[in-house]
């Protein structure tokens, strides 16, 4: 167990490496420089030069990198060009909204998809089974953003049920920010949800026609005893796989969800940084993100081990 | 009394006829084979039995266990019955447990489904069940996941699961088809000690001949969902009245009479072969370690000659094969054929190549499924420098459909077009179309019925003759080495450990492994020497 | 066929219907904006209704289905041109360094969601429909790869390769005549659901700005203009989010439909 872990460590270690130097590098192909765009046209030579000294732009390319990962490991992302305030700040509160926003999605479609899938699977090709697999059909067609819109226009601008953008922030306590985050929530879930109970059920029925199923049933387990004894722990592999990829889907859909909601995440600094050509905060978040895909599917990794026995013996 | 009564049992799926009045019964304490080639519908019988059909299929008739019929029961009170009264023992044992499972926890099921123990006791019960069918606590805690044993190891512990409630009806389906012949042996005698001592009935589905009548009180045998006939042992080896009976009993002992070989002139040369498999690194930083899968191999074969080369799974013989064809390198010795290098540089010789071909076993995996007959069996051609076109090649791909005994305008179709033996005779059609001077038979009977394989069997005999075939026969079943090759090797290990005429090595081996595998392989009783006469009573075990 | 094969038939050919027949006929010039007729509902004069310039809804969903088509469909064909070479090579030198770096490759590029890919491309380059396009279809490479490898993989222990190499035959040349017959029906039903993704990343990426820009339509942007207006204009919403339903509904059912009747364990019986 242990071997297997630090072998996934070293490959999430030289993962980082590779995503931060493309990262970097495709950033700086990015033409026009920082600080000619802050000061505009106009600006005397000098003092563009004094600011690149100050922004730390004068340096060779590669001691830039080495400083920007540096920096990152110290927890210093650098200072933004526009607000000139420093990135991390900028990020961690950012954070707050899109983190609890992801996790929340993420916990929303599992907890829909497990029983829906499940009941699917074991329902196979009765109506129960046809009900839920086309919705799921639908689910995974509907873009969730136009869900949101809808979401809002049913309950926050016909019900009044909840606020139609914005969010209270966690000041105001974890319910009230819980409520505002909701219907973002839902709205990312609900079609990550579909899709996850098809996987969940296809995976079940790939498991029922297992060799060891029938062993089950041979010992005296009813059909619904051995689904649950012995189908749904090995159904998890291939859709712990999903969740992992499912992370990236909902990092990257919250980014879309929070202009419908006017969230205050890290998607609306990044469109806001790219329209202002802050160039140091696109860099820091993406890298984040890509961060924070990369960690998942290193969890994931580590959950395969708990999971499946063979992963934790095998050399 | 009998444990259970099968009455002319009838099931259909998708209104397609399975079974046809089916009548067997089995005795507490009594073994009755079921046997029959793929397709007689030995196995749906057994799965009737238990109730775990198909939800589509549909049966009538009676199976009476212990006077209740079971067609009639419930799935719940049939649940009860199962791992209680009856225990199944399934064909594949590498894939019959949850491997996600301890051992210990899947023998404990059948008790506490059944609610017979409280947990604790369950457990105990579990280890004193895994002892009994030879797995003891010291190398098989309770704790052992599935993929920690071996094959034998695990068809012990479906047996376990399977009697840990002394059920008094055992069914195993094919127990030992998947399994090594020495290990087949074990595994047949842990089932005649477990019926002796529990006093069990067992329904034992085989195909296996020699398997059946070495075990079997009773036999029944099926075809396309029939029983033709069916008799006590003893009686039915001596008085066997169906033909198809009969003709199954000789097809399983199916001798060919190759022609003599010519003068020995060496064809292949194989010199101190040793092929290294690389393993996982032991650490993070540790050195890889290696696994010798062929370890200083050396034997010739002669033109004309037919070689066996016998082993179980795992010696090596695959490995072998492989580096014979030229499909991998190995790490030291030579392989010569016709006095030149298979392997030149790091590459395949073309030029050497061209002079052997293979004959796989998979009757159904050697194909294309998207080529039709044609394009496969010329697939060889592209050895030649030049290869025939237009007619010359037509000819030659109906030449060789002619040799296999198939029609030449076969030719225009594709393969799931054809039976397991068909495909045989085409992969041996594509083997002989550039005319090499080595054939390599890679198990190529091992996956076919016994009947389709003393055709292929006789096809061989018969190519032998016309074309002067040189050949090495790779399998793991004894019968057929026996009678289809000259000389053979035995392999074990990575190392061959007897080599000899093969007539020699059989009735006398000196290799104690030679002699293990030979006395752990079932026979058949000789039934040509006297088919009329009453049967000797045949040593049990 | 099954149903829901000819319903995806049916649904897909519509869009691509539309799509096409927008080159020679809409109701409307998409582009023509008159004022006094805006924001008209679903009615006889205009069928989907007028947006805030009162353009023809209609006919601009008429052309947005091409922007919709075109980059979704462009993307799958990056993905596939170069992930299926990379997968059947990678299979091919299994274990080898190429395999392991492809594989590599493959896990780092996964780790960028199409958004971000397309994101980091707009950061440099500008937003635009091209963009939009090399970030789907980048982010359709390691799909392409990773399934072809898997399932050319399973094929190479198939006895019916290693003929073909006791025949003498390269890898490459096994790869195109065997392996890669073999994966076609997978490759389809694989690209069919890639195309439906696209679609939807498409108009994700329209919505928040990084995809076609105007006056090029697309349905992502006709919502995101339609947000302010949802309280008093609901179809500007609804329609075009139903379009979008609709293409991805008929492309999924497409695919389900054509996994079961492509499938020859489905269809040849191999007894």
């Amino acid at each position: 167990m242990l071997r297997y872990s630090l072998k996934r460590l070293m490959s999430l270690l030289i993962s980082l490496a590779v995503a931060s130097v493309v990262i970097f590098v495709v950033i700086e192909i990015a033409p026009g420089d920082p600080a000619s765009f802050m000061l505009g046209i106009n600006a005397q030579p000098e003092t563009v030069a004094a600011l690149r000294t100050e922004l730390g732009l004068d340096v060779p390319k590669w001691q830039r990198y080495l400083d920007w990962i540096g920096g990152m490991f110290r927890g210093d992302f650098g200072t933004s060009y526009t607000y000139r305030t420093p990135v991390a700040e900028m990020i961690a509160d950012r954070l707050w909204v899109s983190l609890p926003l992801a996790l929340f999605a993420l916990a929303l479609s599992t907890l829909i998809a497990f029983p829906a899938g499940i009941y699917a699977a074991s329902r196979r090709g009765q109506p129960g089974d046809v009900a839920v697999m086309g919705a799921t059909q639908l689910g995974v067609a509907v873009p969730n953003f136009w869900f949101a819109m809808m979401l809002v226009l049913i309950f926050a601008i016909n019900l009044r049920w909840f606020s139609a953008g914005g969010f209270v922030g966690w000041e105001a306590g974890f319910w009230a920010g819980m409520r505002s985050l909701t219907l973002p929530a839902v709205s990312l879930a609900l079609p990550q949800a579909a899709i996850l109970a098809r996987v969940m059920r296809s995976s079940l029925l790939d498991i029922l026609g297992e060799d060891f199923m029938r062993t089950a049933r041979a010992k005296g387990l009813s059909r619904r005893q051995a689904l649950w004894r012995h189908g749904v722990r090995n159904a998890l592999i291939p859709v712990l796989t999903i969740i992992g990829l499912q992370f990236s889907f909902l990092l990257a859909g919250s980014i879309i969800i929070e202009q419908v909601f006017y969230l205050p995440g890290l998607g609306r600094l990044v469109f806001q940084s790219i329209s202002s050509r802050d160039l140091i905060v696109v860099e820091s978040v993406v890298m984040l993100l890509v961060f924070s895909v990369i960690l998942v599917n290193f969890l994931v990794d580590l959950a395969y081990a708990l999971v499946d026995p063979r992963l934790r013996t095998r050399t | 009394m009998s444990l259970l009564d099968i009455e002319n049992l009838c099931l259909s799926i998708h209104r397609l006829d399975i079974l046809h009045n089916v009548s067997l019964s089995v005795a507490p304490g009594e073994i009755v084979a079921v046997t029959g080639e793929s397709g007689s519908g030995k196995s749906m019988t057994a799965l009737a039995v238990m109730g775990l059909l198909p939800g589509s299929a549909k049966a009538t008739g009676r199976i009476v266990l212990d006077g209740s019929d079971l067609l009639d029961m419930s799935e719940t009170d049939m649940c009860a019955i199962r791992g209680q009264r009856v225990g199944m023992v399934f064909q594949e044992p590498m894939t019959a447990l949850n491997p996600v499972k301890t051992i210990g926890d899947q023998v404990a099921e059948t008790i506490l489904v059944h609610d017979a123990l409280p947990r604790d006791q369950a457990m105990q019960r579990a280890r004193e069940v895994l002892d009994r069918v030879g797995l003891p606590a010291a190398r098989f805690p309770l704790s052992r996941y599935p993929h920690e044993l071996s094959g034998g190891q695990r068809q012990r512990v479906v047996i376990a699961m399977a009697i840990a409630l002394r059920p008094k009806l055992l069914i195993a389906d094919e127990p030992t088809t998947a399994l090594d012949v020495t290990t087949q042996a074990q595994i047949l005698d842990l089932l005649k000690g477990l019926v002796a001592d529990f006093g069990m009935g067992l329904l034992m589905i085989t195909h296996d001949l020699a398997v059946v009548s070495d075990m079997a009180d009773r036999i029944v045998v099926m075809r396309h969902g029939v029983v033709v006939e069916q008799g006590a042992t003893q009686h039915l080896l001596a008085h066997m009245t169906h033909p198809y009976t009969r003709m199954l009993f000789q097809a399983s002992n199916h001798q060919v009479t190759l022609p003599e070989p010519p003068a020995p002139t060496p064809l292949l040369q194989v010199q101190n072969v040793c092929r290294d498999y690389r393993l996982p690194r032991s650490g993070l930083f540790g050195e890889a370690g290696r696994y010798r899968a062929v370890n200083d191999v050396s034997f010739t074969l002669n033109r004309g000659e037919r070689l066996g080369l016998v082993g179980e799974s795992g010696c090596g013989k695959s490995t072998l094969t492989r580096a014979i064809l030229g499909l991998e390198d190995v790490q030291s010795g030579r392989i010569l054929l016709d006095g030149a290098p298979v392997f030149t540089g790091n590459r395949p010789n073309l030029a050497v190549r061209r002079k052997m071909q293979v004959v796989f076993q998979d009757p159904f995996g050697s194909f294309n499924p998207r080529h039709r007959v044609d394009r496969l069996i010329a697939e060889p051609f592209h050895l030649l420098a030049s290869p025939p076109t237009g007619t010359a090649r037509q000819d030659a791909i109906a030449e060789a459909l002619t040799a296999v005994g198939l029609r030449p305008d076969d030719a225009g179709k594709y393969i799931h077009e054809f039976s397991g033996g068909q495909r045989q005779r085409i992969a041996i059609a594509r083997a002989l179309i550039i005319r090499p001077e080595l054939i390599l038979f890679d198990e190529a009977v091992s996956a076919l019925d016994v009947s389709v394989r003393a055709q292929i069997l006789d096809l061989m005999a018969d190519l032998c003759a016309t074309y002067d075939l040189t050949y090495l026969f790779i399998s793991h079943d004894l019968s057929v080495v026996r009678t289809v090759t000259d000389r053979v090797l035995v392999m074990q290990s990575g190392k061959i450990v007897e080599t000899g005429q093969t007539e020699d090595v059989f009735t006398a081996p000196r290799h104690p492994y030679t002699q293990a595998l030979i006395a752990a392989a079932p026979r058949l009783p000789d039934l040509g020497a006297a088919p009329e006469s009453d049967h000797p009573a045949r040593p049990i075990g | 066929m099954s149903r829901s094969l000819i319903i995806g038939i049916a649904l897909s050919s519509l869009v691509v219907l539309a799509a096409l027949v927008s080159f020679v006929w809409t109701p409307y010039d998409h582009t023509v904006m008159d004022i006094p007729a805006k924001l008209h509902p679903p009615g006889a004069g205009h069928w989907f209704g007028t947006d805030h310039f009162g353009r023809d809804i209609f006919s601009m969903i008429m052309v947005g289905a091409r922007t919709s088509i075109a980059v979704a469909l462009i993307a799958v064909g990056i993905g596939m041109a170069l992930g299926v070479p990379l997968g059947l090579m990678a299979a091919a030198h299994k274990g080898s360094w190429l395999d392991e770096l492809i594989m590599r490759g493959n896990d780092l590029v996964f780790a960028f969601p199409s958004l971000v890919i397309a994101i980091l491309i707009t950061a440099v380059f500008g937003a635009g429909a091209v963009n939009a396009i090399i970030a789907i279809g980048i982010f359709n490479i390691p799909v392409f790869a990773r399934i072809s490898r898997g399932a050319a993989l399973s094929l190479w222990e198939r006895d019916f390769i290693l003929a073909a190499r006791v025949a003498g035959k390269s890898g490459a040349r096994i790869s195109i005549e065997h392996i890669l017959p073999n994966i076609t029906n997978l490759l389809i039903v694989q690209g069919t659901i890639q195309f439906s993704l696209g679609i939807l990343a498409e108009a994700g990426l329209s919505y928040v700005g990084l995809g076609a820009q105007p006056p090029t339509p697309s349905w992502g942007r006709m919502l995101a203009d339609a947000q302010t207006m949802v309280s008093f204009a609901p179809h500007l919403a609804l329609i075009p989010g139903i379009a979008i339903i609709v293409t991805v509904l008929g492309l999924n059912l497409m695919g389900d439909g054509l996994r079961d009747y492509l499938d020859p364990r489905l269809r040849i019986n191999r007894a």
